[in-house]
């Protein structure tokens, strides 16, 4: 059938899922989850800190081991799949990005807020010359309207992005504006067009198959939904349903499967749900990785978790803005106290 | 009187024209010249009416007067720069860089003015930078920091097509001046652009790690709130948002910085920080320059 493979995945669970254990990932752990999804024939692995490149910080947390060693292992590991590496201008630099090609990342994929796509031209550029596949990656794509996502998105294609995505970093967006979105990028495009999803409002399925409907090509998943808030479009639920569908995607379901019960949920500190916490990321539309930094804020002073997110989000805060959260947990701490 | 010290300013962009706002009321410094290369800018048509010597072949204008100025502000870009700088070095004037060039040593008016009074050529790090550095350097007089790192958050209004372009510039001077001149031992730099309307006021994160058993915090409280005075001499708009707060040897200070609104619109504090920041070193240049010359 003419529909053999029209769907690439990319696998997120060793990236996004950076985020829900707290960055702690180990060369054991990311060797033994690259070798099971090379064999189950994933073509693409993302491997780096939540926040990309360089992401690794007092603002987002320092990673128990070097993503360097990190994205070594996943290569040496990888003989069918594609390594990728996430780098947000403004957190990485292009030397990381060098580094990251020089020991085996095929694919660079460069992040920023949606409506700041041109401060990653010398990123997507660099990245070509490097040789690596390149993806421009338009985070917080609720936050814009359609043609301000055409926009910037055809500025990454300037720069010779090959995929742009829009991405739902906050989990908020629903089926009907994921069609408007994809839509008018198809449309307007001539690369690939892709669709990362958050399932915080328990759409990350709903909207990936709106997004394939309308055209992307390009779709991230995380196994276990290892992703951070209540994670990604659960990969190997994705497989199974593009199935039935009659939409193949070259990735054994059944080897998936394994891997999800097996390999990746012993790691998992808690299960990944959606939870009050996941669920106001979504409603409120913030950055789902402020979910853990928000647990901790709300702990040490004292206030409702949501009540922060919920603020964060009418500031219209941005990825990245971590700081933020105990900046506003500081400020309803004080208030609450002044108000008794 | 004392006679002021003449200036003149290479670039006639934001901060080129929000440098000749604040220049023209210093008591100290006279502006007498301003260098660009559009004349139907906004800034060259301003600086002709204020009266101001105005060269529309940037700084090689210079060249023919040179007793026009004694200290130069350059405004243009990191590559400009570089001839610019070699113009004026060649005339025996002081440079003031506000480019990303570096070609001088890093200078941050509150932490290490003293020691370059004499410079022929100092740069002024970065908005992030004149924002966060006097805070790293105040911690570690109290307490060595092993690790300094700094998020600064502007509009991205504030932000122009020169940052844009560049970005890695911007983090990676950053993180070697918070290591030079802030005294940490290791540094590292984060931007973000937030595009939210109205335009959000430019925020400055410092997040240090003092050595261990290092942490007297009221001795970090009142070296912090000791700079921040020093800092808000020169730029009224700085300012602490919450008191620091204290995680075992982890220090983090939020700081907020309001623009003067002198040409920039108030949210520009990050343009308002370089802007201020290259005036009053400029400032204690011309100090240094009567005392020596009465002496």
């Amino acid at each position: 059938m003419s529909k053999q493979n029209e769907i690439k995945i990319t696998e997120v669970a060793l990236r996004d899922g950076s985020h829900a254990i707290n960055h702690q990932y180990t060369v054991e752990q990311v060797t033994a989850i690259a070798s099971a999804l090379n064999e189950a024939r994933v073509p693409y692995i993302e491997v780096t800190h939540g926040d990309g490149l360089g992401g690794s910080s007092l603002q987002y947390g320092l990673s128990k081991t070097d993503e360097l060693k990190l994205i070594e292992a996943a290569v040496s590991e990888a003989d069918f799949s594609k390594i990728a590496v996430l780098l947000l201008p403004g957190v990485g630099v292009i030397e990381d990005l060098k580094e990251a090609a020089k020991i085996g990342a095929k694919m660079a994929r460069i992040a920023t807020h949606v409506t700041e796509a041109d401060i990653s031209k010398q990123h997507i550029q660099t990245a070509k010359e490097l040789g690596m596949e390149t993806v421009g990656f338009l985070m917080m794509s609720h936050m814009a309207p359609a043609e301000k996502i055409v926009e910037q998105a055809k500025l990454m294609e300037s720069y010779g992005a090959d995929t742009v995505y829009v991405v739902d970093s906050a989990g908020a967006l629903l089926p009907h504006q994921v069609t408007e979105r994809i839509k008018a990028l198809r449309q307007e495009l001539t690369i690939n067009v892709g669709f990362h999803g958050h399932n915080n409002l328990s759409l990350a399925m709903g909207n990936t198959l709106a997004a394939i409907e309308a055209g992307a090509t390009r779709i991230d998943g995380s196994i276990r939904c290892l992703g951070a808030g209540a994670g990604n479009t659960q990969t190997e639920v994705l497989v199974a349903v593009l199935e039935k569908m009659g939409i193949q995607t070259g990735i054994d379901l059944f080897k998936m499967m394994d891997i999800s019960e097996d390999i990746v949920a012993p790691i998992l500190q808690k299960p990944q749900e959606v939870n009050r916490d996941s669920l106001t990321l979504g409603y409120a539309g913030v950055y789902s990785s402020f979910l853990l930094h928000a647990n901790r804020a709300a702990q040490k002073f004292s206030v409702d978790s949501r009540d922060i997110l919920v603020e964060l989000g009418k500031r219209e805060i941005v990825g990245g803005q971590e700081d933020m959260i105990v900046d506003v947990a500081a400020e309803l701490s004080k208030a609450e106290k002044s108000s008794v | 009187m004392v006679s002021k010290v003449k200036v003149g300013i290479i670039g006639t962009g934001n901060i080129g024209s929000d440098l000749m706002v604040k220049l023209t009321r210093s008591d100290l410094l006279e502006l007498t010249a301003v260098m660009g290369v559009d004349p139907t800018s906004r800034g060259m048509q301003h600086a002709k009416k204020l009266g101001l010597h105005v060269f529309e072949n940037g700084v090689d204008g210079l060249v023919d007067q040179p007793d026009l100025v004694d200290i130069v502000f350059d405004a243009t870009s990191a590559k400009a720069h570089l001839h610019n700088a070699d113009v004026v070095k060649q005339l025996g004037k002081q440079m003031l860089d506000l480019t990303p060039a570096a070609i001088g040593p890093f200078i941050a008016p509150t932490v290490n003015l003293g020691e370059h009074l004499e410079a022929e050529n100092v740069n002024l790090i970065t908005c992030g930078g004149q924002a966060t550095i006097p805070i790293v350097h105040a911690i570690n007089q109290v307490a060595p920091v092993e690790y300094g790192e700094i998020v600064a958050t502007i509009a991205s209004k504030s932000a122009g097509p020169g940052t844009r372009a560049n970005i890695d510039e911007f983090t990676e001077t950053t993180a070697k001046a918070i290591e030079q001149v802030g005294g940490a031992k290791k540094g590292k730099a984060i931007i973000i652009l937030n595009p939210a309307e109205p335009p959000i006021m430019m925020r400055d994160t410092v997040h240090a790690i003092v050595e261990e058993g290092a942490v007297d915090e009221q001795a970090i409280i009142d070296s912090i709130s000791e700079m921040v005075e020093k800092v808000e001499s020169y730029v009224p708009g700085y300012k602490l948002r919450t008191e620091p707060i204290f995680d075992g040897n982890k220090i983090t200070v939020f700081l907020e910085i309001e623009g003067a609104g002198h040409y920039l619109p108030k949210y520009a504090g990050n343009l308002d920080i370089m802007t201020s920041a290259a005036v009053k070193v400029a400032e204690e240049f011309a100090k240094n320059r009567v005392n020596v010359t009465a002496n």
